[in-house]
């Protein structure tokens, strides 16, 4: 049974189910997005038009169409993390990575975007990094989270 | 966390203590489920009633006035939906209730189902929130493995089914016809309103939608009275409000203060004040879709009837303080960048009105625009507001009208043309 197969089954097929479906099936994907195959499978799986699943999908934001990295780097955009000083957590992250909000690296390992307050604004600048949320940044500390992470998964390839 | 009311006090959050379910029963919790179930709905609604509880998402609704609505509907399936969506920016309250009280949570979901009559339910908690979504799932089987949820509850004959929901990213989705949508399986974009959720609500049958904070103070006030819990805030707005402070303050952080509290009390005894060596300049209330009041009118007490005569919206609690070194027109762009991306686009005045509007601001902020920019930018403004289809649209221009009324001279000194010989106003 494909993995999206068995995904339908644990919810069910209801089309109050579609949005969780798409989750859950984005969440086990290696790279964190929704593909063309994916669609077409949930649509034949929940006998939902693709045209709606797609409809569906493309209106969140959480939800993407595209490949992404392994992790994923959120940077929170609101005011009370932009007065917290967030350009120069921005900065620094893009300057590690190399590349700007949207884009993922070469290597597949990190993907960065922006988001909606995380209500951490009482620890803010807050960014995520896939489910944790980190308060109170200096760029030295986001950076520092970033190469951590990148050497977790060197030692995950040398072991 | 809060010096003024102790053990006494509706939430009792304190950071780093998760309340679990042994704990909840040790301090009264599930004692107000027990009573609601054996005194009947009515009696149950009409200690609410007597509380004064209103809506803590945003409109500010009579709570108890919305269950008799649902009461009053012939319809036997009725749903309940608990507005876990928290996507206001500036608040963080929801998410510390379902982090740190889950049970109370829980516990006020099944009281107001059962006033209700809603044998179905579901949380819609954000998805940005995975924390509060394992433990709200986790509370909810346990709850179920006890009985306080799911068949049969207590032995009563009361059931109720609740399932969590995630979000998948949508601010408007926490706008409640929007968040029906979401959740049946749709794009979350608004519907007209009447009919009213309570009416035509999920699946077009009667439910009943309130946010976290509204569904936790249920069971206090069932178990502790409408009186008791009339000893807090006034006449006019009851209980206490837990109050998202962040910002140019001392101590930022979540504080449960008592309704009648002026804003410049809660900025300077929970939040110590501006920072050091630093004045504060204008305050943000309600978070995004509120507004920016000046240092003067921080005197206002935290009340819905005294804050809607002077134009403030309490809105989610959020209060976010900005000091003298803070630029009013880029905070105000901020908050209009959030709603440009979060307008669904259904409707003109918000979709391109707030596209015009950022327009102006950016000329603005590169020092390029005339005043007579900023007279476009007022009526633009109005038009946002009075014909947006839905909330989202209308709240977006609290933030323009109110910076534009406080503080019009930093618009105008941001004016190319702004020479001192031509101060006189300009009328749109
Ligand atoms: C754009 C928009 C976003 C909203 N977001 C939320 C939210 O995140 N949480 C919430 O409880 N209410 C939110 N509301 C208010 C809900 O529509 C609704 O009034 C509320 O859930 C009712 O619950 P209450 O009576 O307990 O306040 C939002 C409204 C609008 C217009
Ligand atoms: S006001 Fe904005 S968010 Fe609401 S329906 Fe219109 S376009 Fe959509
Ligand atoms: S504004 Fe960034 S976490 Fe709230």
């Amino acid at each position: 049974m494909t993995a999206i197969k068995e995904v339908v089954n644990r919810f069910g097929k209801e089309e109050a189910l579609l949005l969780q479906v798409i989750l859950a099936v984005q969440d086990a994907d290696p790279q964190n997005h929704l593909s063309e195959e994916a669609v077409n499978e949930i649509s034949r799986e929940m006998n939902i038009s693709r045209s709606r699943v797609y409809s569906t999908a493309s209106f969140y934001s959480e939800i993407s169409l595209k490949p992404r990295g392994m992790h994923i780097i959120r940077i929170c955009t609101n005011a009370p993390c932009e007065n917290a000083n967030k350009a120069s957590i921005l900065a620094a992250i893009k300057q590690e990575l190399g590349i700007k909000i949207g884009q993922t690296t070469t290597d597949g390992l990190f993907s960065l975007e922006s988001v909606n307050c995380l209500g951490a604004c009482y620890m803010s600048p807050a960014i995520k990094i896939d489910d944790a949320v980190y308060g109170d940044l200096t760029p030295e500390a986001a950076v520092a989270i970033i190469r951590n992470l990148r050497k977790e998964y060197q030692n995950e390839q040398n072991a | 966390m809060n010096k003024m009311l102790d053990d006494d006090q509706i939430f009792n959050i304190s950071p780093g203590r998760h309340v679990d379910l042994d704990h909840h029963c040790q301090n009264g919790g599930y004692s107000a489920l027990a009573k609601a179930l054996a005194q009947g709905p009515e009696t149950s609604l009409k200690e609410i009633s007597d509380a004064g509880l209103r809506g803590r998402g945003g409109a500010a609704f009579p709570t108890a006035e919305k269950i008799k609505m649902l009461r009053a509907n012939t319809e036997k399936l009725r749903y309940i939906i608990c507005n876990a969506d928290e996507g206001e920016p500036g608040t963080f309250k929801d998410r510390f209730i379902m982090t740190h009280i889950p049970f109370q949570l829980l516990e006020g979901i099944t009281i107001a189902a059962f006033m209700a009559g809603a044998s179905e339910g579901y949380i819609y908690v954000r998805h940005e929130y995975p924390e509060a979504q394992k433990i709200l799932r986790e509370s909810i089987e346990e709850a179920e493995r006890r009985g306080f949820l799911g068949e049969n509850i207590l032995g009563s004959g009361f059931s109720l089914s609740l399932k969590l929901f995630s979000g998948a990213g949508s601010y408007l989705c926490g706008e409640e016809t929007a968040l029906i949508s979401s959740i049946e399986g749709k794009k979350g974009r608004p519907r007209l309103k009447p009919p009213y959720p309570t009416q035509a609500g999920l699946w077009q049958k009667p439910t009943l939608i309130n946010n976290v904070e509204t569904l936790a103070n249920i069971p206090k006030i069932i178990e502790k009275s409408a009186s008791w819990y009339r000893s807090f805030g006034t006449p006019d707005s009851p209980g206490t409000k837990l109050i998202s402070l962040s910002g140019d303050v001392q101590n930022r952080g979540l504080f449960e203060v008592p309704f009648g509290i002026t804003f410049a009390e809660i900025i300077s005894e929970y939040g110590g004040g501006a920072k050091t060596g630093k004045a504060i300049k204008a305050v943000n209330i309600g978070g995004a879709s509120g507004v920016l009041i000046p240092p003067e009118m921080l005197f206002t007490p935290l009340e819905y009837l005294a804050c809607s005569k002077t134009g403030i919206t309490i809105g989610s609690g959020a209060i976010f303080v900005l000091d003298d070194t803070r630029s009013i027109l880029s905070n105000v762009q901020n908050r209009l960048r959030f709603f440009l991306h979060e307008s669904c686009g259904k409707c003109t005045p918000c979709r391109e009105g707030l596209r015009q509007a950022n327009l102006i601001l950016d000329r603005l902020l590169a020092g390029e625009a005339v005043r007579q920019d900023v007279s476009t930018l007022e009526r633009y403004t109005r038009a946002i507001q009075e014909a947006s289809f839905c909330g989202l649209g209308q709240a977006a221009g609290n933030s323009l009208r109110s910076s534009l009324a406080y503080y019009r001279d930093e618009y105008l000194a941001s004016c190319r043309d702004n020479k001192p010989s031509f101060i006189e106003e300009e009328t749109a």
